[in-house]
């Protein structure tokens, strides 16, 4: 079945099962690979993109409930790494392996949109859905701290 | 904020807790600017127009020079750290510098040109480094001799500084004159600089990979789309490992592709025959093939299978644990340590104390699931992922499908997390021979749960202690049974003579303690499941347990934790200098209100010195919170600050991970873990603030630092809850244990 949806402001027909994971439908359907598979069951944050620009976890956010909707991506965040997200954490240095930082940044942009200050507790309270493994974690704080600033 | 305190001789470099952290140097890459890093990574970044000086490293027309990095970026840096140490010696411009991996084909073609690539033993720096400067210094000397030629001057006239080259007004760049100097042999190869002369290494420098992990474009090697590929979703059968006999009675009986076969985008389902070792080999299993994977994964998820579960389906943690409690009694225990007689000294002793310590199964859980992709030609044959061992991914691939390996191509991506387990290659014999069954292309990704299931553990471990305490409050004697899951009795069973794994007890047999009278030994009690080196390895575990001890001895004695430490390695000045460090950048003190604490705990491995101060406090009712810790360490020298710091906190969560909440059971044979909500991992709200010292002695001394910094950490958080609670946590992880206090 054909689903149309808008990531990145493009449009995309994609054939798929409607229930199929977002998560599965930007990676494998449209090719956007940035956007990372961690756990499936919404445990790990890796899958983070924004609908409507509001954090979600893709692997359990069906296609179908995001037709119509604006979904962004890391590859979408900014054309040019100028996100002040991006450039807190390019900065600071934070990525280790790198696999969970999409998510982190993308969650992390989704907090700062919505609170352009926030403290050590609402960045533990925000931030604590998205696991990295590389225990980056101090330096997210620090960064996010900085995007903050920037912003 | 960083500050460089210059004691004596030695360097102490700090950086800040959670406000400032660690300013970067020099210039930072941005992904306007052309990538220092191709996206695929084992693809030149830049038009390949260049010239080869040697094996490692390539100047393009504009200058450009591209290092050849033969370790992989599992995030530990080395696609920074490893150019440093060319440019350093090259006298390059480092804006001019990128990187790719170096090539495992070459390399087996060319007798090993690059010497060590299989990332491990914290080694990349330690045991590389030498021969990268050589390789900077060679390159450099070869440019001098080009250009004094052209010049009629000798080489000694000629400077190198920032990619050019000068000698009176004559000038010239390092590109102009790259494909003379790749003619010229030197007659004397150059003496490298010594670690005073380094004007570059030993500088904070932003990472080169940094720009591609900020938008989504490092490929890793789940992102690998090649034209024509398929997906494959496997599972192997539910109970993993066992010996040649168990898995000769654990078999795939039967699966119904009928079931499935009609789903959208189902290709295929193939029987996967077991090939190899029991342990890194391929298992029993099936593959199903879709045009997507989550097409793939859902088909094989509902494809009905029926499994023979063989002799092991009857083993469980608790059977396990009792089996090496058990074994702690049991005569024929190999003999690895005896210094003097402590038997002896500990039954005339003062006081005697004794604790049996344990610790479980853990799971490597790297965030990006196992995978790999194959594509099988007439002639050659293409591997993708992310390999820890690119040139034993060669050789399994090979082994697999039969063909010679100089017709085997790996192309090693990012690293979605290693930490040993991406050395193992079973999932590229895996995929090798899924590519071969389906006959197209295949990207391979295992679910969470299969990558837990299939999981190749951190041991566990049992270990009992006695010690002897004087009438002075010092030890006496200390005497050690271990009883270890043994990773050398799989993979290299004529490494294990007599029933001992000197590997297996590192930390106990390596003690440094000053202790009149030590003896250590071991039984091997190993079961099916695979176990593969884990963050540093064995101290993972063991540290723990002796550093729990060690405080156990000191209390006993009446001994402030700390000081007992500082006097027992007294001739040791690595040690001195990190005890001491600190000791003063702790604040450190056992008089803290009831329900705080602080705890300590010291470890080396891999030649690094590092000794920790944890924070916690516990409520009443025996909630834990780690609140900071203190990190002083010694690995001799640095190359990246920044990226040294990053590794000490990175390998402290780990450590503070496996301490707390990791655990790996077996029930029917099988790991019951499957995701993060059954295994969890540290998460923002469970982070204690970190600060790091590097305590630095210099001179001979290059020790490892992706791992080191780990082992401290469990000891040190169980020594601060003592502390605070009164209460002696004596295995892993302290989840199980009641801290409530009153
Ligand atoms: S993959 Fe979606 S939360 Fe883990
Ligand atoms: S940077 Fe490796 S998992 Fe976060």
């Amino acid at each position: 079945m054909a689903l149309n949806l808008t990531v990145n402001g493009k449009a995309y027909s994609v054939d798929v099962e409607p229930e199929t994971p977002l998560l599965w439908v930007i990676r494998d359907s449209i090719g956007l690979t940035g956007t990372k598979f961690g756990c499936g069951i919404a445990k790990c944050g890796a899958c983070t993109v924004h609908i409507d620009g509001a954090a979600a976890k893709s692997c359990n956010t069906a296609a179908s409930a995001a037709v119509g909707k604006a979904i962004t991506t890391i590859e979408g965040l900014s054309a040019d790494s100028k996100h002040p997200v991006q450039v807190a954490w390019t900065e600071i240095d934070v990525p280790q392996c790198g696999y969970c930082q999409s998510g982190q940044i993308m969650a992390a942009a989704a907090l700062l949109s919505k609170n352009k200050r926030p403290t050590d507790a609402d960045i533990d309270a925000e931030m604590s859905d998205n696991v990295c493994r590389c225990g980056t974690y101090q330096r997210i704080r620090q960064a996010i701290h900085r995007a903050s600033e920037l912003a | 904020m960083t500050h460089l305190d210059i004691t004596r001789r030695n360097f102490i470099v700090s950086t800040a807790a959670a406000g400032g952290g660690m300013m970067l140097g020099f210039y930072l890459p941005s992904a306007a600017q052309a990538a220092n890093i191709a996206n695929n990574p084992w693809e030149r970044p830049t038009a390949k127009d260049g010239q080869e000086i040697n094996a490692w490293l390539v100047i393009d027309p504009d200058g450009t020079v591209t290092v050849r990095v033969a370790q992989s970026e599992m995030g530990e840096g080395i696609f920074t750290s490893l150019p440093m140490i060319v440019a350093e010696e090259l006298q390059a411009d480092w804006k001019a510098i990128k990187a790719e991996y170096a090539d495992a084909n070459r390399h087996i073609k060319n007798n090993n040109v690059y010497q060590r690539m299989s990332t491990g033993g914290s080694g990349a720096v330690r045991l590389s480094r030498v021969y990268l400067q050589q390789a900077g210094a060679s390159a450099r000397e070869r440019l001098k001799e080009a250009a004094a030629k052209d010049w009629g001057v000798t080489r000694a006239d000629v400077a190198a500084k920032d990619s050019v080259l000068t000698s009176g007004t004559k000038r010239g760049t390092y590109a102009e004159f790259a494909t003379k100097a790749a003619q010229i042999t030197l007659d004397k190869e150059p003496a490298i600089k010594i670690p005073d002369q380094y004007t570059f290494m030993g500088t904070s420098v932003a990472r080169l990979d940094t720009p591609l992990k900020v938008n989504g474009t490092a490929t890793f090697g789940i992102d690998v789309r090649l034209p024509g590929m398929v997906y494959a979703a496997v599972m192997a059968h539910p109970i993993p490992g066992g010996d040649a006999g168990t898995r000769a009675q654990r078999t795939l009986k039967s699966f119904d592709f009928n079931a499935i076969k009609a789903r959208p985008g189902v290709i295929g389902a193939y029987e996967l025959k077991p090939q190899g070792d029991t342990t890194s080999g391929v298992q029993p299993g099936v593959a199903v093939v879709a045009d997507t994977w989550y097409r793939a994964k859902t088909a094989l998820g509902l494809m009905p299978i029926q499994w023979e579960m063989g002799p092991d389906v009857a083993i469980n943690s608790n059977g396990l644990f009792d089996r090496m409690r058990k074994a702690l009694t049991e005569p024929g225990a190999a003999v690895s340590r005896k210094d003097g007689d402590a038997e002896g000294a500990i039954a005339k002793a003062a006081k005697k104390i004794e604790g049996v310590y344990e610790s479980p199964y853990v799971a490597h859980a790297c965030m990006e699931p196992m995978n790999c992709t194959v594509a099988i030609t007439n002639d050659r044959v293409d591997v993708y992922g992310g390999f820890q061992n690119p040139p034993g991914a060669l050789s399994v691939v090979a082994d697999n499908l039969g063909v010679q390996p100089n017709n085997v191509y790996t192309h090693t991506t990012f690293l979605g997390g290693g930490f040993g387990r991406r050395s193992r290659n079973d999932e590229v014999r895996q995929a090798a021979a899924v590519a071969k069954l389906a006959g197209k292309p295949v990207k391979m990704v295992w679910t969470r749960e299969e990558d837990f299931r299939q999981g190749t553990h951190r041991p566990m471990a049992v270990t009992k202690f006695q010690a002897g305490i004087g009438a002075d409050g010092m030890p006496t004697g200390l005497w050690i049974r271990s009883v270890q899951h043994s990773i050398t009795a799989h993979s290299r069973p004529e490494a294990v003579v007599n029933g001992l794994d000197n590997g297996a007890i590192e930390g106990f047999r390596t003690n440094v303690y000053n202790i009149p009278n030590q003896y250590v030994d071991m039984h091997i009690r190993n079961s099916h499941i695979p176990v593969h080196f884990y963050r540093s390895v064995a101290v993972s575990q063991n540290i723990f347990q002796i550093e729990s001890f060690i405080d156990e001895m000191a209390q006993a004695g009446g001994k402030d934790p700390m000081q007992y430490r500082i006097d027992l390695t007294k001739d040791l000045p690595d040690y001195q200098l990190v005890l001491k460090t600190l000791k003063e950048k702790s604040g450190w003190t056992t008089n803290l209100p009831k329900g705080t604490g602080m705890g300590i705990g010291l470890s080396v491995a891999f030649g690094t010195v590092v000794a920790q101060a944890a924070t916690v406090s516990v409520t009443r009712r025996g909630a834990l919170t780690v609140e900071k810790i203190v990190c002083a360490l010694d690995c001799g020298h640095l190359v990246n600050p920044s990226i040294a710091e990053a590794q000490v906190q990175s390998s402290i969560v780990m450590g503070l991970g496996d301490a707390t909440i990791h655990e790996i059971t077996v029930d029917k044979g099988q790991v019951v873990q499957g995701n993060f909500d059954t295994f969890p991992i540290i998460r923002m709200n469970q982070m204690p603030i970190i600060e790091t010292h590097f305590a630095l002695t210099g001179g001979d001394k290059w020790g490892g630092m992706g791992e080191p910094a780990l082992p401290p950490t469990a000891a040190a958080v169980a020594n601060a809850i003592f502390y605070a609670t009164g209460k002696r946590v004596r295995s892993m992880p302290f989840s199980h244990t009641d801290l409530s206090w009153s």
